[in-house]
């Protein structure tokens, strides 16, 4: 055998453990969430031009249809009392915006938390490190968090430039998409995380309980237009929860405080509830 | 470097590992043979501590993988049966993001990565996505992949299972020379010749308890003739043959499709039966293998 070769071996299994302290799992259970989140990150790269792509596209759909289209005949012949006194885009503006995080939230969890279990099996290349499920669960809903920011900011940022966020409170509509996005975003990583297979299930969820919940949490119209006996849709959507903490701050529609922290606080717990159920069923299905 | 005492693990009414025990010092390469459902596989999830033991003591580079598990993962290199690569990003960055779980820092990782697709040939792909390497390159880098954080103990998980012969002997000489460089290999394998190529010492495991323990040659040894005979009178004929040549040679087995007589001399042997007048369509004289050890051992083979 040469010397270069020798050397070469050498190399490759040297080096690593004059980086590693004392203990070597230190470093990972303090940042490791974060170095599965930029894993993530370098994957979404190979799709980063969909997600660009829709990321413009999308919102410019909506103000097309609904800011030129329905909006100024809404506007028109409503004298422009109706709805808070708002045009129609300033009226459904934070509730689009809330909807984008959604879905964004839905893609980066559904699919992606399925397929690293079932079909590229990358969490359980990531277990055999030093990591631990919470920290890849966390980890995955970074990376998503990161995804869902940048999509719902271009969102923000051409209602704005269409007009339609006039006070200057509109940039605490983002937090409030932000979180209802997220909450969606850990039930459905728990849902993934739990299902062995697809089977539909994630179609299935997309047309029965986000499209209902889209056209049903007082997106379009106030809530209150909805007989009582539909109206609970919207009190369990983190949509319309959203929603009305984006018009308080979009344009003023005026809450009580309690109604700013109760909606505020049931997102929060949407949220924890999914986190807790997410790290749950990712210690389930990485522990034999 | 692993001790397992009593080890088992159970799922409901399964008894996947029963009570099995077995050491593993520091350089050597210890190997887990046995047919598909053996426990091998369980056993290795245990030592890698993603599994939990239901009774019994382990000890990995002496900690409890049930309260140390992170910290003595941070110390062991997996090498999974089903390849668990990232096929959507490249194959140098999988090494890259990899390194980063055990904490290393991105500059190291880049010139590591590199001397590491060299080591396992597949510098030229370096820039390729996982998705276009064939099995043996993607079986290379999972190899590679696990050698990332200088691993005290490398573990494999059929490493050669599904490759076709020429990758297969590629990845030995790979795992042959990390073997010379002191490296802890422990290693499941269904193939006899992968145990013998590889293995310092090894257990032969059926129904999660072992059978038997000890190097190739000397479980050959214990548990086998020095050389085969394999003869084939075809279908029909092999039962009556068989019952013909009862008391041949040490031992003999009647197989499905052939006889086999397990003697010190095989040659002589065959050229005995021959001279008596017995005509099998096709004969065969072998060294034993381990193969030969676990018919022994279970009445069946390793592979159905």
């Amino acid at each position: 055998m040469s010397s270069s070769v020798r050397d070469l071996e050498k190399r490759a299994l040297s080096g690593a453990r004059e980086h590693f302290g004392d203990h070597r799992a230190a470093l990972t259970r303090l940042r490791g969430s974060w170095f599965v989140a930029q894993h993530k990150l370098l994957t979404m790269r190979s799709y980063m031009y969909t997600i660009l792509s829709s990321s413009i596209f999308n919102p410019l759909m909506y103000l097309f249809a609904l800011g030129i289209g329905i909006g100024s005949y809404i506007d028109r012949n409503s004298g422009g009392n109706v709805l808070y006194g708002v045009s129609y885009l300033t009226y459904v503006g934070p509730a689009l915006l809330s909807s984008a995080a959604i879905n964004s939230a839905f893609e980066e969890t559904t699919f992606p938390v399925m397929g690293g279990f079932r079909w590229t099996r990358e969490f359980y290349a990531m277990h055999a490190t030093p990591l631990q499920p919470y920290q890849i669960a966390n980890g995955v809903m970074i990376a998503a968090a990161i995804r869902v920011v940048f999509t719902v900011t271009v969102f923000w940022l051409m209602l704005f430039l269409f007009g339609a966020l006039p006070r200057g409170t509109a940039i605490l509509a983002l937090p409030a998409a932000i979180l209802s996005g997220m909450g969606i975003g850990a039930v459905m990583s728990a849902l993934a995380a739990k299902l062995t297979d697809d089977d539909g299930w994630f179609v299935l969820i997309n047309r029965m309980v986000l499209a209902p919940m889209f056209l049903f949490s007082g997106t379009f119209y106030p809530l209150e237009q909805m007989p009582l006996g539909l109206r609970w849709i919207g009190w369990l959507s983190p949509l319309w929860h959203a929603t009305e903490l984006g018009r308080w701050a979009g344009f003023g529609l005026e809450l009580r405080p309690e109604r700013l922290i109760w909606h505020t606080a049931y997102l929060v717990l949407i949220l924890g509830l999914g986190l807790v159920m997410m790290w749950n069923e990712f210690e389930k299905r990485l522990i034999e | 470097m692993i001790t397992a005492r009593g080890l088992s693990k159970r799922f409901g009414d399964l008894t996947a590992v029963d009570a099995i025990d077995f050491d593993v010092s520091r350089g050597e390469s210890f190997g887990l043979l046995g047919p598909n459902g053996a426990g091998k596989s369980t056993t290795m999830k245990m030592i890698s501590c993603v599994s939990k033991r239901s009774a019994g003591e382990l000890s990995i580079l002496g900690r409890d993988p049930d309260r140390d598990g992170p910290d003595i993962r941070a110390h062991l290199g997996v090498v999974p049966q089903t390849d668990n690569l990232d096929i959507d990003i490249k194959v140098r960055d999988n090494l890259y993001v990899y390194g980063r779980y055990f904490g290393l820092p991105g500059s190291f990782l880049k010139q590591k990565s590199r001397d590491l697709l060299e080591f396992a040939q597949l510098t030229e792909k370096a820039d390729a996505k996982v998705d276009t390497l064939s099995g043996g390159m993607k079986r290379r880098l999972t190899i590679a992949r696990a050698l990332v954080n200088e691993p005290d103990i490398l573990m494999l998980d059929e490493p050669t299972t599904g490759l076709d012969p020429q990758a297969r002997h590629i990845l030995w000489d790979r795992l042959f020379r990390l073997k010379e460089e002191g490296v802890t290999l422990v290693i499941t394998t269904h193939y006899m010749d992968e145990a013998e190529q590889l293995c310092d010492r090894l257990v032969v495991m059926d129904h999660g308890k072992i059978m038997a323990e000890g190097s190739p040659a000397e479980l050959i040894r214990s548990y086998s003739s020095r050389e085969v005979v394999e003869l084939r009178f075809g279908s029909g004929n092999n039962e009556d043959a068989a019952r013909r040549l009862e008391g041949r040679g040490d031992r003999i087995e009647q197989l499905p499709d052939r006889i086999l007589i397990y003697t010190a001399d095989g040659e002589a042997e065959l050229e005995a039966i021959i001279h008596e007048g017995f005509k099998p369509r096709t004969s065969l004289v072998r060294r034993s293998s381990l193969e030969d050890v676990f018919l022994r051992l279970t009445g069946r083979s390793l592979i159905e």
